[in-house]
């Protein structure tokens, strides 16, 4: 056998680690030691490529992986200990995988001999994890630790990406053995997903988009995912074919709100003009989104008239929830480019003129509208003046879970992609505030904004901390009604308005924890106060918990009502007591 | 709409079930059976029966068998959920290819005297089933043959003194010279 003392390739497991992340251009790590990690740490203290960061609760920098990744659309990296670091990374990881960000998280594990002994922070972590990830090794030999490192950025980051786990027990991390830098064959075989569509189908898709009176588009976070260029193609297309645009919450930003074809969020909280567009259509382009069940209301109500072109990276969405006409797998950027170009040298641009009047009937609804109020803030307002105040600004903005979030969706115009992380799929509270933390460590010069509510901002509050260590000055804009909102609103629609623990009792003085934290608390309660504090909260340049007190027992609407169609919205100026409570009697007698 | 109060909405669809049967070719590693009755578990999809054994081990592939029940919908949905995950080579569905043979081989065990042994005797050489084991109060059968095939043995032996029965679920191959 040859010597190897002096071959560079040979490491320890622990150093094949960084070695990795190193080789996948990785800059920023989001973790939190322990037992099992240790050889790893030590590695990284003794190198200054990779800057790890420091949260304070792992599901924090699963979050704040996230939202480095979606407003980059490089993957997101974190590195936790066995047992209860992994178990802490679980929502983050389902987080991840329903809304297709691309993580790479390791995690430490027992030393091999001492698996499935119960021993201390000893957990099944690949059992754990399985549902929740894309993929998971775990790896058993330091001598295949290389090549398992490079598969889990490519499963991360390629077809649809979603979040993978490599588990390391620690006698791997200690063992010496060979590395190499990332080459092909590190994948298995059995994996390439598909990323061009079908010439055919793409014909088949122009010919029916041509002959279409009633188009629409329905576009989604896959557009997103694909890149900013899918997001120019997606806009392009819309402008050579004068069609309607509509998008998930999850795909905000991949056409400009400012946009003339732009209809607003489509779904359950979603405009009217996009829900009856949607309903009414006779040609429907849906790209990369996956009609989920807030997206289509009542499933044989749907869009009942139209034919479906669906392009999707994956497979298994096609014809999950709703069978589509022309189905086209592939990647949303490649396949808009084909279906451009075949668009542009084959077909007219339909005549559609009838459409947009209807459409500007619809829209002549208003249905985002609200009453205005001089006494109090109404949390529509809020956004809207966050918005204004912001607006040519570099901002980013992620969000909690409830009425805030759906507020935020409506109320602020987003312009570009990349730029909105919220937690659409899982729908995590807690996700917003750790998430701007990863956005901040990504872009240090932009203005971060978690839009909160004052239940959710609580679940990862302690991610202020990091915020301060590391100098990342995250807002922190708390719709602050005092009640969990969103669960309070079905309590009122759908239970006979007990509203059973929806109040929190002891919310905490907001502008005091701040300060704890060593951040910068504000609070507003007058609409009159408002502008001049949202300036001030921008002007600061360290974190900011900013609590926005805000009309208690506003509800979020418009709103598909239980079991309806796209077609049978309850809108604001609509939703009396009366008129809500005969658009939601199901089979309880409601009061 | 007679639904709970609630904003999903609730009715299940009703479309007729189908019965298929899959062929998984699969990359032989740890976990690989897990995450595929992972999937099946968590999706609520159903397994009427699964087999499992490496077919080539040089190159360390494995060949699983499973059939399912569902609407033509949640078919489709279960091949797409295989083919996606990574170990997974292909998914051939044997029932829409309707050139594949399925076997299935079962055990049967019989206790009895008389009539009875004379009788399950007589059945099992109708159906060619072989006895693997005999003892003056008892027979154990071997017999393979589709799933219909061997029910309707096992239905057969039930009055005559059935015992106990190990299946080892449907195995299939395409007709003709082509492989999967
Ligand atoms: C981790 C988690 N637990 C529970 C829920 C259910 N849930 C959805 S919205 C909501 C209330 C959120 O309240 P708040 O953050 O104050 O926002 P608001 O609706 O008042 O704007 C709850 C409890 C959830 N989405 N996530
Ligand atoms: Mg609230």
């Amino acid at each position: 056998m040859k010597d190897k003392s002096h071959d560079p390739n040979q490491m320890t497991g622990a150093a094949m680690i960084v070695r990795a992340l190193i080789d996948h251009g990785v800059q920023h790590l989001f973790g939190y030691p322990g037992g099992a990690v240790l050889p790893i740490y030590d590695e990284i203290f003794q190198q200054s490529e990779v800057e790890h960061i420091l949260v304070r609760h792992e599901q924090g920098a699963g979050h704040a992986a996230e939202g480095y990744a979606r407003s980059t659309g490089k993957p997101g990296v974190v590195l936790v200990t066995s047992g209860p670091g992994a178990t802490n990374m679980v929502t983050a990881l389902t987080d991840a995988l329903m809304d297709s960000i691309p993580l790479v998280c390791i995690t430490g594990q027992v030393p091999t001999h001492l698996i499935g002994n119960d021993a201390f922070q000893e957990c099944d972590t690949v059992g754990i994890t399985r549902p929740c990830t894309k993929h998971n090794w775990l790896v058993r030999n330091v001598n295949d630790l290389a090549k398992v490192l490079h598969e889990a950025f490519y499963v991360a980051t390629s077809g649809r990406p979603g979040p993978v786990v490599v588990d390391v027990p620690k006698d791997v991390q200690f063992a010496v053995g060979t590395y190499h830098p990332p080459r092909k064959s590190d994948v298995h075989i059995s994996y390439s997903p598909r990323v061009k569509g079908e010439a055919a189908q793409i014909r088949k898709a122009v010919a029916l988009l041509a002959s279409a009176k009633r188009p629409v588009i329905y576009s989604g976070g896959g557009v997103i995912n694909s890149g900013p260029e899918a997001s120019r193609l997606l806009r392009e297309f819309a402008e050579v074919t004068g069609f309607p645009i509509t998008s998930t919450l999850m795909g905000l930003g991949a056409y400009p709100a400012s946009g003339k074809n732009w209809l607003g969020m489509l779904g359950m909280h979603g405009t009217y003009e996009a829900n009856m567009t949607m309903h009414d259509c006779d040609v429907m382009l849906c790209v990369g989104a996956r009609f989920d069940d807030r997206i289509t209301g009542r499933i044989d109500a749907f869009s009942p008239g139209s034919k479906k072109i669906h392009i999707d990276i994956d497979p298994s969405s096609i014809n999950k929830n709703i069978r589509v006409d022309v189905p086209i797998i592939g990647d949303a950027g490649n396949v808009l480019g084909d279906l451009l170009q075949v668009f542009k040298a084959e077909a007219k641009r339909p005549d559609i003129k009838a459409w947009w009047q209807q459409i500007a009937q619809w829209r002549a609804r208003n249905s985002l509208s609200y009453r205005k109020n001089n006494d109090i803030i109404l949390p529509q307002y809020a956004i809207q003046r966050l918005f204004e105040l912001t607006r040519g600004k570099d901002t980013y903005i992620t969000t909690e879970v409830g009425q805030h979030q759906m507020w935020a969706a409506q109320f602020y115009g987003f312009e570009e992609p990349h730029r909105w992380m919220t937690s659409g799929g899982l729908g995590t509270m807690g996700y917003g505030l750790p998430a701007a933390v990863g956005v901040q460590v990504a872009h240090p010069d932009s203005l971060v904004i978690d839009i909160a509510g004052d239940a959710s901002v609580q679940m990862t509050i302690q991610e202020m901390s990091t915020a301060v260590q590391y100098e990342l000055p995250i807002k922190i804009f708390i719709l602050n009604n005092q009640y969990m909102g969103m669960v309070r609103q079905w309590q009122q629609l759908l239970h006979g308005n007990r509203l059973s623990h929806s109040y929190t009792e002891a919310l905490p003085d907001f502008v005091k924890l701040a300060e704890a934290y060593g951040g910068v608390g504000l609070q507003v309660i007058k609409p009159a106060d408002l502008d001049g504090a949202i300036k001030e909260m921008i002007a600061i340049k360290r974190p900011v918990l900013f609590d926005c007190r805000v009309a208690a027992l506003e509800n979020c609407f418009p709103m598909i009502p239980s079991g309806k169609a796209h077609n049978e919205m309850l809108l604001p100026e609509e939703a009396t007591d009366e008129a809500t409570a005969t658009a939601f009697a199901g089979g309880k007698a409601l009061v | 709409m007679n639904q709970p109060a609630s904003a999903y909405f609730l009715e299940e669809r009703h479309d007729p079930n189908e019965t298929h049967t899959l062929s998984v070719l699969v990359q032989n590693e740890p976990g690989v059976l897990a995450r595929v009755i992972g999937l099946f578990s968590g999706r609520g999809y159903n397994i009427e029966s699964l087999t499992v054994s490496e077919t080539e081990s040089q190159k360390h592939l494995s060949r699983i068998t499973i059939v399912t029940t569902g609407t033509p919908m949640v078919i489709e949905q279960i091949k797409h959920q295989l083919d996606r995950m990574i170990p997974v080579y292909r998914v051939v569905d044997m029932t829409l290819t309707g050139r594949s043979i399925e076997r299935e081989l079962a055990m049967v065990k019989v206790r009895g005297t008389g009539d009875h042994r004379v009788e399950a005797l007589r059945l099992a050489d109708a159906f060619r089933a072989r006895v693997i084991d005999a003892t003056t109060e008892s027979f154990v059968f071997e017999i393979t043959g589709n799933t219909a095939k061997i029910n309707q043995f096992i239905d057969l032996m039930r009055p005559l003194g059935l015992v106990e029965v190990s299946r080892t679920g449907v195995a299939a191959i395409g007709r003709g010279p082509e492989g999967m």
